[in-house]
């Protein structure tokens, strides 16, 4: 199962940096949520795919097959922080609209020379 | 009272400035600041008698134990005499500064602060006896030397002047670091005492001669030797109270000091004194030519002052050759140390007392264009007499202090007949000659600055000011100066023994066992020597030469400011902003693309480096988890999605394909036993959506035609590199693990320490409970970034200009 | 954003309340069971969502009359409180506390300070969700 969700990781990255690269606003905004969710799946397949119980324990069970319970609280707060991120790039995105009135990169584009 | 503590005073007293400058603005702040100087200046005075029997003093606070750096204050003859120059003349510059700056239209606050921070880098730089703390004064030196050149700091040649004398300074005092990083390696020590007693074996190891050429670098940057002169006759546009204080009795006679209390450490090479006394020779010959081209009196005083610490530097330089001969006590070497250090004392009373009237002459005509002055002699009776005795002194006339020096500088660059090493009883003859040629310059440069000031025709119509004597406070300070010149030249032994020969003993150590053993008497009259002959000799030639200035003054006009050194450092300083500019611009490219591909690429790089370098990249196939069916299909799920989203053609296909992959992946948690992270998610996704929903809500169509993404074959490229990346980084960090997971640890102790059941929700608020904290604090400094975007709108509001 | 349908509206009436009771539980049971203070609120903004897509935001303003920013502010001083309070004690920052309590109603109860610091991350959560998406919302 990890060499099967590895190579779905692998493209979920790719197609969000695909995405981040191109020209238009939203799509890097899109990209970047893709790439939180591949980053999340990677955390969660780094430690392992077994354990056939949540890591909920009661009392004075401590034996048992848990599923690793570090990359689920990593994973946990990386959820909160990558939505926090997306939702203050979208205000950004959506203010660049408003005042600019595209939202295409290229013509985003800084030019102001100074010497 | 600890040494050390007494360095910090003037810094310490800086912090009261802003107060007294607000709360007591009625009583000029000058008056506050001048006891500070005359305080110390008492204090250090009653060191005085235990110096001149050799004693020394002692004092340290460890700053850094664990880098061995600590403040040493360290008070022998050579320091105290500069710290009685910097606080003697500290305290003239003060009571000057009083009446030259007006207390309601100047900033006096920022004046004496800076003013009071220079004091203690100055106390500090001739104080130390610790290497590293000793360039932190030095650089200090520069920092407040940069604040006050540019205390007028509206003015466009004060900022240049003061960026000029910083680049110069620092990059000395950079060099400088290096030197004694270099010492300190060498020695083992940054202590300037122990390095001195194992001068000799340093003198055989590699380094030695890097860190002496380093050293230099400081010194002569500082000190303004040439080809780095450059910076002081720019930074003649601080307030003439600082310049002379920093720019000609103080400051830059930091190199002087250097080279004074390192010279035992470095005497024995040849290089040193070739290069000291070289270089010094040539600063005096050039400043001195050049210093008849100034038209500004203040310029004219920076070329002099240049080319009296090259008169300085290159007896220091000769008083070197003193190591290198047998009873060196009985020979006429031993006179080059001591004419460096009284030189040094006459050249602060003289030079200090003519930049004072240089500023009065300012104040009290609106100008200093020299060719707009003259005849002021009758309306500036008292300026003019102290003018006089500073400029014949500074010319080498008796009886004044000048002519003492003067005399005893011919001297020493004569005994350098009786030195036959390092190719001298060869070139030896240079040194008088030179020596000579730029004394007769010196003679018509003091002449020129008194008498085309106060002498010839008075022009009323060329000055902006009505001409008149300046208020008698003003010249309280240049009087006293001026009453120096001719009582030193009455008692020179007495100032011989109480200052110069202590100096002199920590110069040439080897020699002198104590400062009375210094055997030089200082006599106006010597007989028909050679030395009276040749100052005959400047008087002669030189005076003539004045006679007729007008005629040929006008050659130096020809002089072209193309090949200048000045040019040299504007082109330099043009380039380098340049040359960064375009260099930065090659890259900089103001898309946001660009800078992820560098970000992308770098890291699919150097992730992969590594992977190949440790040999990192494994697969261990026997603890796979098996396949199952459900995954399989939310996986297919999740591909799907994403392939939509790169091929879809408007933003809402996307955006609702971006929640698809969402609920795959909280579908994914479910499945791999991760209860918290699938509720979190699932919600969350369901937040998002309507979010983009939201913002897309409000938006008048984004833009009317929507169309697929080009393909493009670079970005492609830089895609597929980060994506099989990140598939072998979670591949081998799954196969291969450094370290047990701490997990266990977490499995044990949850229940019976932590008090809790859910793994995942304890560590988030107890084991890893900082984290989370922090987490939150970024989720509120996010919410404050949206509010602040959408509420806030300083641009753009209809008919209103609120810059206005 | 105003929408005038009453299937919506009457069913989101009962709904929310759904939700809020469902947010409680799994705030409070998050330390033994699944659940906790990220997710309770999370659920808590989706409730409130739920009545802002249902009804308008004037209104639902009106409902909920609650400073979302202020509330952000007071769940991140319960945190910094909750772990600063074990200063007082002479343990290290951020040293819980639990023990067992027979409360009358809920029996034998775990109180436990981790629960403090939740609360805190359950009002800021609350409070950022909401605040994002009531700036955008009344947006014009």
């Amino acid at each position: 199962m990890e060499l099967v969700m590895s190579v779905a990781i692998g493209l979920l990255f790719m197609a969000a940096v695909y995405l981040m690269l191109s020209k238009s606003l939203i799509r890097i905004i899109i990209g970047t949520g893709l790439l939180s969710h591949g980053a999340h799946l990677l955390l969660l397949t780094m430690g392992g795919l077994g354990g056939t119980a949540p890591p909920v324990v009661a009392d004075g069970v401590t034996v048992g097959d848990y599923a690793d319970p570090l990359p689920q609280a990593l994973i946990l707060t990386a959820i909160v922080i990558s939505f926090a991120v997306t939702s203050f790039f979208l205000v950004l995105a959506y203010r660049a609209y408003q005042e600019l009135g595209t939202d295409n990169m290229e013509l985003l584009r800084g030019t102001e020379d100074y010497e | 009272m600890s040494l050390v503590f007494l360095i910090f005073i003037p810094i310490l007293a800086a912090l009261f400035i802003p107060l007294l400058f607000k709360r007591l603005g009625q009583i000029h702040t000058g008056w506050f600041v001048l006891l500070v100087p005359a305080a110390l200046f008492s204090y250090y005075a009653t060191r005085l008698p235990s110096v001149m029997e050799g004693g020394t003093y002692v004092s340290e606070f460890s700053w850094i134990p664990s880098l061995d750096i600590a403040f040493v204050a360290y008070l022998d003859g050579l320091s105290l005499l500069f710290t009685l120059l910097i606080t003697g003349i500290g305290a003239l510059v003060v009571l000057y500064s009083i009446f030259y700056l007006d207390k309601h239209r100047e900033q006096l606050h920022n004046f004496y602060v800076y003013l009071l921070i220079f004091m203690s880098a100055m106390l500090g730089v001739v104080q130390s006896d610790h290497l590293i703390t000793l360039y932190l004064f030095w650089e200090l030196t520069s920092i407040s030397s940069f604040l006050l050149i540019a205390y007028w700091y509206t003015r466009d040649r004060s900022r240049f002047g003061a960026l000029k004398s910083m680049m110069i300074t620092v990059f000395g005092g950079l060099m400088m670091l290096g030197g004694f990083v270099l010492l300190s390696i060498m020695g083992g020590t940054y202590s300037i005492r122990e390095l001195i007693a194992q001068a000799p074996e340093l003198a055989q190891h590699d380094f030695f001669i890097w860190a002496l050429v380093l050293v230099l670098l400081g010194a002569f940057t500082k000190s303004a030797q040439f080809p780095f002169y450059i910076w002081l006759p720019d930074a003649m546009e601080a307030p003439t109270p600082v310049s002379a204080y920093l720019h000609s009795a103080t400051m830059v006679k930091a190199g002087i000091y250097l080279v004074a209390r390192l010279t035992p450490v470095f005497a024995l090479s040849e290089v040193w004194m070739w290069l000291v006394a070289g270089v010094g020779l040539f600063t005096m010959v050039w400043a001195s030519f050049f210093a008849l081209k100034q038209k500004d009196l203040k310029g004219i005083l920076a070329f002099s002052t240049v080319s009296q610490l090259g008169l300085i530097m290159s007896l220091l330089g000769v008083a070197a050759a003193a190591y290198h001969v047998e009873d060196a006590a009985e020979t006429y070497l031993k006179y080059a140390a001591f004419a460096a250090i009284f030189h040094l004392i006459n050249h602060a009373t003289f030079k200090g007392s003519l930049f004072m009237i240089a500023g009065i002459v300012d104040h009290e005509t609106g100008t200093r264009d020299i060719r707009k002055l003259g005849g002021l002699m009758s309306l500036m009776p008292v300026s003019f007499t102290v003018a006089l005795i500073g400029s014949l002194s500074m010319a080498g006339l008796p009886p004044f202090n000048g002519f003492l020096s003067k005399e005893m500088f011919l001297t020493a660059m004569l005994s350098l007949q009786e030195f036959d090493m390092f190719s001298m009883d060869v070139w030896w003859v240079l040194f008088p000659i030179i020596a000579w040629v730029g004394s007769v310059f010196t003679f018509i440069y003091s002449l020129y600055f008194v008498f085309h000031t106060f002498a010839g025709k008075h022009q009323p119509e060329q000055l902006p000011k009505q001409a008149h004597e300046a208020p008698i406070g003003m010249l309280i300070s240049p009087v006293f100066l001026a009453a120096l010149v001719v009582l030193i030249f009455f008692i020179p032994n007495l100032i011989g023994d109480w200052l110069v020969k202590p100096a002199v003993a920590a110069i040439q150590p080897f020699l002198y066992d104590s400062p009375q053993n210094v055997d030089i008497h200082v006599a106006a009259w010597h007989g028909f020597n050679t030395e009276l002959f040749m100052a005959l000799g400047i008087f002669a030639i030189g005076g003539l030469m004045f006679w007729t200035l007008h005629k040929w003054q006008r050659l130096y006009d020809l002089y072209p400011d193309a090949i200048s050194l000045n040019r040299l450092y504007d082109e330099m300083m043009l380039l380098s902003g340049g040359g960064a500019n375009r260099f930065s611009r090659i890259y900089m490219t103001g898309f946001i693309r660009s800078y992820l591909v560098y970000m992308f690429s770098f890291m699919t790089f150097i992730v992969l480096l590594t992977l190949f370098l440790t040999d990192a990249f494994q697969i261990d196939f026997s603890n796979l988890t098996p396949i199952g069916i459900y995954e399989i299909v939310i996986l297919l799920a999740l591909v799907g999605a994403t392939l939509t989203i790169l091929g879809s053609k408007s933003r809402l296909t996307a955006i609702i394909a971006l929640g698809a992959v969402g609920y795959s992946v909280a579908l994914l948690f479910v499945i791999f036993r991760a209860p918290d992270l699938a509720l979190t998610q699932l919600v969350i996704e369901t937040i998002s959506v309507a979010l983009f929903l939201l913002a897309f809500y409000h938006l008048p169509q984004i833009s009317r035609k929507e169309e697929r993404m080009k393909f493009r074959f670079g970005n492609a490229l830089v895609a597929l590199g980060v994506g099989i990346t990140m598939t072998l980084v979670a591949l081998s960090a799954h196969s291969q693990k450094a370290l047990p997971s701490i997990s266990e640890f977490y499995k044990e102790t949850v229940y019976k320490e932590a008090g809790g059941g859910n793994i995942v929700n304890v560590i988030l608020v107890d084991y890893r409970g900082f984290d989370t904290l922090f987490e939150i604090a970024v989720l509120g400094i996010a919410g404050i970034g949206i509010i602040t975007m959408i509420r806030l709108r300083l641009t753009k509001k209809e008919g209103q200009h609120e810059n206005k | 954003m105003r929408t005038n349908d009453v299937m919506l509206q009457t069913a989101t009436k009962v709904v929310t309340f759904i939700i809020l009771m469902f947010a409680v539980h799994i705030f409070f049971a998050g330390h033994y069971t699944p659940g906790g203070g990220f997710v309770g609120g999370l659920l808590t903004a989706s409730a409130i969502v739920l009545l802002m897509l249902a009804f308008d935001l004037p209104t639902v303003k009106k409902i909920v009359p609650i400073n979302y920013v202020v509330l952000t502010a007071v769940g991140l001083l319960i945190a910094i409180a909750t772990a600063s309070a074990s200063i007082l004690f002479d343990v290290p920052f951020f040293t819980h506390a639990y023990d067992y309590f027979d409360l009358p109603l809920f029996g034998k109860t775990s109180l436990h300070s981790a629960m403090l610091f939740d609360l805190g991350v359950y009002l800021v959560v609350v409070g950022v969700t909401m605040t994002i998406i009531q700036t955008i919302g009344e947006d014009e």
